[in-house]
């Protein structure tokens, strides 16, 4: 017996990247190009210059009302109060057991309105989780009718500034503000996933080809190309920036990712709050790290680490860097093995493969911290 | 239209094979590298080493994903590229040129007629839904 698979779901501009060529793939029940002319060469774009991401599957959700603050604060473990209107902020949902139901963005619209920004795979499972735990408020799932384009690179602020109707320099990182982009109505918010300067745009899906089209025209001159998947998880790893499902999920706790950051149990009760102070008080056995590879070999997830022949962690997810052209990845390791520079093995097919634990993030951010 | 060489023979799993007297030069298709996407490692066996028809004898990495490579004939292996540990690249940009693989003296010749042709790769290329 074989079951049907559902059918892939498709974001507005599906046939735009079948058009340019891309490569298309199932991500998380999506048909998504995971890349156009070659992912070393698309990331060295964003790296070099600016590349345009469609990541439309991205699930968007919006909470409003007199409660909405306090429902926003019982299901994330960011202290949302502190988020000014025009403010955007990490943050997770996490389980009462403590481990984690997804990682998102979190913009405060307006006084008593806010968005969520959740990963495409579990947009149906948190959409569940916020309207049964998140009461009190107005919840609207908003993910179909919002397109998403992510421009990325040294070049994208110019870009999107000579497009824009509205002064986007005003925003910096982690704010957003809201203007018309090429004539298209947007939420320009000047976040990503990559390390790099740039803008997440968030525009009507209607609206969305159109939007594309005048980035990759009026981005010409400064070499834009478009880029998948493939090189937005090689960007981000080299930024040691968290895949959900890869580096973190429900088993995982906020504490052994490296995001205690953005859990503050001093706001008060959040779901998971005892459970994650726990671990706090009891101290990590494990922590995220990131490492690089001494021989030329690539760690995957799943991979095995190693230190003479005993098994001290396993690799949450890894590949070959194009900029430091050397192969890095991430995983759990033992607490106490966990400072850069610790020699470890990874197990690829039976051998053990040399790496070392390494400082993070592996290229240095250019994002404005401003 | 699929990159297929009519003088070569392919196995199912993607790899080619060139008759070069009693022995076979061995690479990857064109069609496994533009699947693969950007290839960063190649790990092939030693010289002297025995390979079996449809077993795997090494392995390419893309930046995506690990693949094994099938040996389409039995024998040993004589000579293998030494540019690719350093140059894994050329299995993208000449897969049939100087991102060959390896080079088996075969035990036994009759084999190579168990290989696709050009035109039956051709054929299970298409219907790969490419």
């Amino acid at each position: 017996m074989t079951q049907t698979p559902a059918p892939l779901k498709c974001t507005p501009l599906r046939d735009v990247h079948v058009k340019a060529g891309a490569k298309m793939v199932p991500f998380g029940g999506w048909d998504m190009p995971v890349q156009y002319t070659g992912i070393i060469e698309e990331h060295r774009c964003v790296r070099s210059a600016v590349g345009l991401f469609d990541i439309s599957h991205m699930g968007e959700f919006e909470v409003r009302g007199p409660g909405a603050l306090g429902a926003v604060q019982r299901v994330t473990s960011n202290d949302a109060s502190t988020l000014a209107i025009g403010q955007v902020q990490y943050s997770l949902l996490c389980y009462p057991e403590g481990g984690i139901v997804d990682d998102l963005t979190l913009y405060r619209l307006a006084d008593q309105h806010y968005m969520l920004t959740v990963n495409a795979s579990n947009i149906d499972k948190d959409w569940a989780w916020v309207t049964e735990h998140g009461q009190g408020a107005d919840w609207k799932n908003v993910s179909a009718e919002t397109g998403l384009l992510a421009v990325q690179g040294p070049k994208a602020e110019g870009l999107v500034q000579r497009l824009a109707g509205t002064d986007v320099t005003r925003a910096p990182y982690y704010h957003f503000v809201k203007g018309g982009v090429a004539g298209v109505p947007c939420l320009i918010s000047r976040t990503g996933y990559t390390g790099e300067d740039g803008f997440e745009l968030y525009a009507p899906a209607e609206r969305l080809e159109s939007l594309w089209n005048a980035l990759m025209e009026g981005g010409k001159g400064d070499g834009i190309q478009p880029i998948g998947l493939g090189a937005r998880d090689t960007l981000r790893l080299e930024m040691k920036f968290a895949l959900y499902g890869n580096d973190i999920d429900e088993t995982t706790s906020p504490l052994e990712a490296g995001l205690g950051w953005v859990v503050k149990p001093a706001k008060g009760d959040f779901i998971g709050r005892a459970a994650i102070e726990k671990v706090r008080a009891a101290g990590v056995t494990r922590k995220l790290v990131g490492f690089e590879m001494t021989e030329r070999a690539v760690a995957r997830h799943g991979y095995r680490l190693l230190k003479d022949g005993a098994e001290i962690g396993v690799v949450t997810s890894g590949s070959f860097s194009p900029s430091l052209e050397r192969c890095i990845g991430m995983g759990y390791l033992r607490a106490d093995l966990a400072p850069a520079g610790t020699e470890l093995d990874v197990d690829i097919r039976g051998q053990a493969h040399r790496a070392r634990v390494a400082k993070t993030p592996f290229v240095p951010s250019k994002a404005k911290k401003s | 239209m699929a990159n297929v060489p009519a003088d070569l023979r392919y196995t199912k799993e993607h790899e080619w094979a060139k008759l070069e007297g009693d022995k076979a030069r061995v690479g990857i298709t064109a069609f496994a590298q533009e699947q693969l996407g950007d290839v960063v490692f190649v790990e092939l066996p030693k010289v002297g080493a025995k390979v079996s028809a449809m077993k795997t004898f090494g392995v390419v990495e893309s930046v995506k994903a690990v693949s094994d490579l099938f040996a389409p004939l039995t024998g040993e292996v004589v000579e293998i590229n030494a540019e690719l540990p350093k140059k894994p690249e050329l299995v993208n940009s000449d897969p049939y040129g100087k991102g060959w693989m390896i080079v088996i003296k075969l035990a036994n010749p009759k084999e190579w007629e168990t290989l696709l042709s050009a035109a039956d790769y051709e054929k299970l290329v298409a219907s790969a839904g490419h």
